[in-house]
């Protein structure tokens, strides 16, 4: 028995053109709008120091010299962005490839296409207006429900996230059949750590099919312990003025209003690393001229980075990300 | 014995989880946005033959669990265990009846039956697929009845009990399929 590769593509040709369409109305929307589309490198010099998204890279041999250097794909355009937003770009979009390691699955595949964009002097609840403003053009919802963080697990859990204690989450995550993932977490990482891992496990497990069925839902205010660039809010620092926008068992988008100081930014990268060595990670050296940037100054800004294969999952009622890009990981 | 990690978990491996061996069915990776990414394991229990999900973070390490296939001839039974032979090295190996569970009622001298090691001791035992076995008692039927009346049930020499058809008598050898417990044929003389 011969087992020949399967050469041919994973997509077929109607994905094609349903991918070029929705391109299309996005940089229309943008156009529009005045937002500025931006092509920035995928191959850098520095990464995130994020504690559970990991880069791929490679070594450049320069013909010049002796030296090789490491370089890393780009997990997301935000770092340049930023950067051109510190140097005085209006706001800007882009559709970009990213690469994320150790990340294969029916929603995920190590390339994919992401469209992230920034609005200058936007808050977080007008960047989700221009988030549901997409979503309405591209899938044709009718609109989108907004839940907190809090909101949502005391309503589906009766968990009060930032009541409920490390050995409590723990007791609650054994009784719902997850003991082994709770001693799995005990033997790493800290307190802290250890209570976010609980969290996104239960948000993963028992709220997320919950939400998002009908209309597009956007969780709000993480916690900010989770808060990853994003500000804090100014009237409860516990809780982050980033969201998530969840449809159809699918995690579409992630937003942040930016958080824009140098300083803050680099107790968050540092305690990122601390985090990563606490679960046996390589820790990352800090991007230094994105943080430069920053002491330069970010305008007031907030992000959002939209993953367009999942989208376009949706769309067309794929099951798989493999149906909506020319050549799935198997394949290439 | 090795440990391995959750991206080496595919459907086969064979793991230790909370002091039994299990064996792997199924594995999902699931990763939350900016969170830790898990998987969702559905293992079988191999000594209770519970099937059961797991969720397990990604990149732990779980400990492998020394679980072999062999293929061993049914010798007898001395009432406590049941003993089988390797019909290449003559070694023989005795399992209980905790390990033989409801295949005892399928055991036909001289087949070839699958038994599961655990460290070297038994904790399972697979007949084949089908076996042959004579019906120590059923009720006369009617000559020249067809199928699809159902059948009656017949008890066969081991104990099994299986609806056959009602032509099939007393002292006849039938041909049963062991995974569903049903008559398939008479057997070729």
């Amino acid at each position: 028995m011969t087992d020949k590769p399967d050469w041919r593509p994973s997509a077929n040709i109607a994905n094609n053109k349903m991918k070029n369409e929705v391109l299309h109305q996005i940089r229309q929307y943008f156009e529009f709008h005045n937002v500025l589309e931006v092509d920035t490198p995928i191959l850098g010099r520095s990464t995130i120091t994020d504690v559970h998204l990991d880069a791929m890279s490679t070594v450049h041999t320069n013909p010049l010299s002796t030296q090789k250097t490491q370089m890393y794909l780009q997990t997301s355009p935000e770092y340049f962005m930023k950067r051109l937003l510190c140097s005085g770009y209006p706001s800007i979009f882009q559709i970009a490839k990213c690469f994320r390691d150790d990340e294969v699955g029916t929603h995920h595949n190590p390339e994919f296409t992401m469209l992230e964009w920034y609005r200058l002097d936007f808050a977080m609840e007008e960047l989700i207006h221009d988030v549901e403003s997409i979503l309405r053009l591209t899938l044709g919802v009718d609109g989108i429900e907004a839940l907190s963080y809090q909101e949502a697990f005391s309503k589906y859990l009766s968990i009060d996230v930032f009541g409920v204690s490390l050995l409590e989450l723990m007791e609650f995550c054994e009784q719902q059949g997850f003991e082994h993932y709770v001693n799995s977490v005990k033997q790493i990482g800290d307190d802290d750590s250890r209570k976010d891992m609980l969290l996104q496990l239960l948000f993963s497990e028992r709220i997320e099919a919950k939400i998002g069925n009908i209309l597009p839902t956007v969780i709000t205010h993480f916690p900010a312990s989770q808060a990853s660039l994003a500000k804090l809010n100014m009237a409860d620092s516990r809780v982050a003025q980033r969201f998530e926008v969840y449809y159809r068992g699918m995690e579409l988008a992630n937003g942040f209003e930016e958080l824009g100081c140098e300083r803050d930014l680099r107790t968050r990268f540092e305690r990122d690393n601390i985090q990563r060595s606490c679960l046996g990670k390589a820790t990352r050296d800090l991007d230094e001229k994105f943080l430069q940037a920053h002491s330069y100054g970010l305008p007031a800004c907030s992000g959002v980075a939209l993953g367009i294969d999942r989208l376009l999952m949706i769309k067309s009622g794929a099951s798989d990300i493999g149906e909506v890009q020319t050549f799935s990981y198997e394949r290439v | 014995m090795a440990n391995f990690s959750t991206n080496e978990f595919k459907a086969g491996l064979k793991i230790m989880l909370d002091g039994e061996p299990c064996n792997i069915l199924e594995n999902e990776y699931v990763k939350p946005g900016k969170g830790q990414a898990f998987n969702r394991v559905k293992i079988r229990k191999l000594i209770s033959n519970k099937v059961l999900e797991k969720t397990f973070r990604s990149g732990e390490s779980v400990e492998g669990a020394d679980v072999l296939d062999i293929e061993l001839s049914y010798l007898y039974s001395d009432g406590e265990f049941w003993h089988f032979m390797n019909n290449e090295t003559f070694e023989q190996i005795a399992a209980d009846e905790k390990a033989l569970g409801d295949s005892i009622k399928w055991l036909v001298e001289n087949d070839l039956c699958t038994i599961t090691l655990w460290n070297g001791t038994p904790i399972s035992v697979t007949p084949p697929n089908f076996v042959e076995l004579e019906i120590a008692e059923t009720d006369p039927g009617l000559k020249g009845d067809t199928a699809g009346t159902g059948g009656k049930p017949a008890t066969l020499t081991t104990g099994a009990v299986v609806r056959v058809p009602l032509f099939v008598q007393t002292g006849e050898v039938i041909k049963v399929d062991t995974r569903s417990g049903e008559y398939a044929s008479r057997a070729q003389k």
